[in-house]
């Protein structure tokens, strides 16, 4: 039974990645270009310092990102607007960071905590209407992804909170006492392109609070509880209403978190051109991640490693478009809802099955 | 059917089952939940194929490979759950799937015409041009039957049919099967309902442990205990509780609870009650009643008079517009479902899938489902999962749910396991008030004692407990006092002790109305 189980927990996210890769080539094939040699330089491009550096730092966010995304679908809150709740929370929270000068730790805290408040508060807005006004979550949140978009604008015009940066408009700078460390000792990285964010750390910690949050506690099971089956949840006591409420401000908090890695280990303030699509991209990590918190981390730091070996994909004598990597992606995702879906269907059947072998023979066994 | 035997690996859940039905009559085939009667009935249908045996049909042997070849065949099912579209009309349902014309055209003139003469021919009567969603259950279900005959059934096999109706309604399918059976169509009845089996079936097959123990036997010739006495090879277990342990505390006491129809009409299934709840009537009125430690109050009523609402107000999921609702003298009128649960009230839901598991979760985590905020699952924000686990070995040793283990997805239960499942559950939390609504609906004879035998147990130490049931032995059996629901109202307080089911009927559906003011 339970090697039955490990087998099928093994077996979506594989096939899914084969899938992915299958119809990878066949793009690959229409373009003219030969798969093998495609997957031969991307593998070979994986295999640098470098680009395990990037393709940690750049799973950051994403992982938080569909941690944010799975306490929603916990219990079957779509929170969309995850987008919107991390560029909010990240230009206030540069923008607070700047106006303040504390010493290095509290500098950190201070501004991680602006971050997951604004978050919060632009999720919770999405509880409130649904709550007390029944309007969907879906349409809240997108809608409030447009409102953030255009405050922003506002904010970057805004001289006490932004300047002109050279070519692009951007909050003031954070002092050096709100710089995250990095690791770059540990991967001897000198004066390399990039920096290994010491964020990671932060991640982790996160990334462990949430499995705690989902796994070990009463607020855990009352949100897996309301997700499956809201009838008996109720019946038992869960309070719909409270716990919509509660799960729009987990999410919105963890979604502050996203932008922090960029803000702290890499820009230092925020720009313009603040990396967008994150929230989306937490939506694709929390599908592929089955919701799970190391389902997500893998899969933030597959989306990470396809983002990343992608880019040689231009490269001579090649040549192929780099947004194969984006259909990998994307058939990564269906595929993996669809491969999950089937194997809850067999496991749900198997499980049935069994029973009802074990009861019968019970039974006929007490009769004997 | 001639000796049937139908293996799974490593099991037998059918071991030379023998069925013969005559042309022309109801069959009834009795016997214990996991006996083998599903696995019997779908080798019948031809969801399954046996391993050994025969199926003569007519006289010829025949071999199903799916259903399709047991339908050619001229061999129908109803299910217990019906499978219909509630926003289809009673002929669009019918011929769903079998629609007749081209395949680019529907040819809805023959479709009704045909549909309107079988109705008529069997005495079924359902206007082919209503909407599912208006019909009551016992409607509903003639709608299923119409749906075999239009396929050209000539042998209809029933599951439970009688689970879901009220005694009126009873006697109404009971009739259609008459006069089905008088225009030469077999039926096979599937049931555990003794008193029904005997009233309806011309021959009665009994099984038990996937063998047949009795058959062809006439109904004339045995008693409901005979019959049961086969079917669980053991004494059959009655509801009649023992003596009278009522003391003169008031565990829960309601005052002038009322709850308006509208607005929660939508949650319910739309039948019966929801079409009145809708128009303003109210679903609860003035509802006053109070129910002492160690006392049972049953409630009956025909299903839909505000027995479900009550139930709900009490447990907190629903908000009356006015009223008390007192536990223990107090007062917890605007304390929500969980305050309430704290307290010490149980509650053993009516649809137990929809409001008391949760169905892809392991039972040891569904044993915690309405407890989640109480020792010893719970500590601080943090959840026990070895209290879950000990708690769901205790439930499923003591209330006997078979099930491979506790690890075991709620969903792979049998109904009747589930149940048992949730009252234990429910008994083991050690309530001081118990609210329940069909205990033991769907389960089979033995667990039904043991349900009983807990709550008067129970009731012994001091457990007070409203009981809802459309199982009219079983409330005259086990209550102290009984209260009859009609309209949201309670119009009349009898004694078990000396009413009759017939009287009771009458006051449920309004016939007969209580003297003294209730």
């Amino acid at each position: 039974m339970n090697r039955q189980k490990t087998f099928y927990s093994f077996a979506a996210p594989i096939a899914a990645l084969l899938m992915a890769l299958f119809v990878t080539s066949l793009a690959l094939l229409a373009g003219g270009h030969n798969p093998l040699v495609a997957f031969q330089k991307m593998v070979h491009y994986a295999g640098s310092v470098d680009s395990l550096v990037v393709v940690l730092n750049k799973s950051i966010p994403l992982f938080i990102a569909g941690l944010a995304v799975a306490v929603g679908f916990k219990m079957n809150l779509f929170n969309i607007g995850v987008e919107g709740q991390y560029r909010m929370a990240a230009i206030v929270a540069a923008a607070a960071g700047a106006a303040v000068h504390l010493p290095a730790p509290l500098h950190v805290a201070f501004i991680l905590l602006v971050a997951m408040c604004v978050g919060a508060f632009w999720a919770g807005i999405a509880g409130v209407l649904k709550v007390t006004r029944n309007v969907n979550e879906v349409v809240a949140t997108i809608m409030l992804n447009g409102v953030a978009l255009g405050i922003i604008g506002v904010l970057l015009g805004w001289k006490p909170v932004a300047t002109l940066q050279g070519a692009f408009r951007s909050t003031r700078p954070l002092d050096k006492s709100a710089w995250m460390p990095t690791f770059n000792k540990l991967f001897g990285l000198n004066k390399s392109i990039t920096d290994s964010y010491g964020f990671i750390v932060i991640a982790a910690i996160v990334g462990v609070i949430v499995h705690i949050l989902f796994t070990r506690t009463r607020f855990g099971f009352d949100l897996k509880a309301s997700g499956m089956n809201p009838g008996a949840a109720r019946a038992s006591g869960v309070n719909p209403k409270a716990m919509v409420i509660r799960t729009m401000l987990i999410s919105g908090a963890l979604a502050g978190l996203i932008g922090m890695s960029i803000v702290l280990n890499q820009e230092h303030r925020f720009t313009q051109e603040f990396p967008q699509q994150l929230g989306f991209g937490g939506i694709a990590v929390a599908l592929v991640g089955r919701q799970k918190v190391g389902g997500i981390a893998l899969a933030a730091m597959l989306f990470a490693l396809i983002a990343r070996v992608s880019q040689v994909l231009p490269e001579p004598p090649l040549r192929a478009p780099k947004e194969v990597g984006t259909i990998m992606q994307g058939t990564m995702i269906l595929s993996a809802v669809i491969a999950y879906e089937v194997v809850r269907r067999r496991a749900e059947a198997a499980a049935v099955k069994h029973a009802a072998e074990v009861t019968a023979a019970a039974h006929v066994g007490a009769a004997a | 059917m001639v000796d049937i035997v139908k293996r799974f690996p490593g099991v037998v859940a059918n071991d030379g089952v023998n069925l013969t039905v005559r042309h022309g009559t109801i069959h009834a085939l009795i016997g214990e939940n996991g006996a083998g009667k599903s696995t019997v009935m779908k080798i019948l249908y031809g969801a399954q194929r046996p391993d050994e045996g025969h199926i003569i049909v007519n006289g010829t042997e025949t071999h199903f490979k799916s259903p399709k070849d047991a339908i050619a065949l001229g061999i129908g099912m109803v299910f217990q759950h019906f499978m219909l579209a509630d926003n289809l009309t009673v002929w669009e349902n019918v011929v769903l799937g079998a629609e007749p014309g081209k395949s680019w055209r529907m040819d809805e003139d023959a479709a009704r015409t045909r549909i309107e003469a079988l109705s008529k021919a069997n005495g079924l009567g359902v206007d082919p041009e209503a909407f599912v969603s208006e019909l009551g259950v016992g409607e509903r279900q003639r709608v299923e039957i119409l749906k075999v005959l239009y396929r050209g059934a000539q042998i209809i096999i029933l599951d439970e049919p009688t689970a879901v109706l009220v005694p009126q309604e009873v006697d109404e399918l009971f009739q259609s099967l008459r006069e089905l059976t008088a225009q030469g169509v077999t039926i096979v009845f599937i049931s555990h309902k003794l008193d029904e089996v005997l009233a309806i079936a011309d021959d009665i097959t009994v099984i038990r442990a996937g063998k047949t123990v009795a058959s062809g036997v006439r109904p004339a010739e045995v008693t409901a205990r005979d019959l049961a006495e086969l079917m669980v090879g053991s004494e059959l277990p009655s509801p009649e509780t023992r003596t009278s342990t009522v003391t003169d505390v008031v565990a829960l006491e309601l005052d002038g609870v009322t709850l308006a129809g509208g607005d929660n009409a939508a949650k319910k299934p739309a039948h019966t009650a929801a079409g009145a709840a809708s128009t303003g009537r109210l679903a609860l009125d003035h509802i006053t009643l109070k129910v002492h430690k160690g006392q049972i109050v049953g409630i009956a009523g025909v299903e839909g008079n505000g027995q479900t609402e009550l139930l709900e107000t009490i447990i907190g999921m629903r908000t009356p517009t006015s009223g008390r609702i007192l536990l223990a003298g107090d007062d917890l009128s605007d304390d929500n479902t969980r305050v309430r649960r704290e307290r010490g009230m149980a509650y053993i839901p009516e649809d137990r899938q929809r409001d008391g598991l949760m169905l892809s979760s392991p039972l040891w985590e569904n044993v915690m489902l309405g407890y989640q905020s109480l020792a010893p699952f719970s500590k601080g924000p943090w959840m026990d999962k070895a209290a879950g686990r000990a708690r769901a070995d205790a439930v499923v040793r003591n209330f006997d749910v078979r099930t491979p283990g506790i690890d075991t997805m709620a969903l792979a239960l049998s109904g009747g396991n589930q149940q048992k499942f949730i009252v234990g559950r429910e008994m083991l939390s050690n309530p001081s008030v118990l609210v329940a609504a069909h205990p033991t609906r769907g389960i089979d004879v033995g667990a039904q004692a043991a349900v009983w035998d807990a709550i008067r147990d129970a009731r012994e130490t001091g457990l007070a407990v409203l009981l809802v049931s459309a199982d009219l032995d079983e409330l005259i059996g086990l209550s102290d006092i009984l209260l009859v629901m009609l309209r949201g109202r309670i119009v009349a307080r009898l004694n078990p002790a000396t009413v009759t089911k017939s009287e009771l009927g009458q006051y449920m559906t309004g016939a007969k109305v209580a003297e003294e003011a209730a």
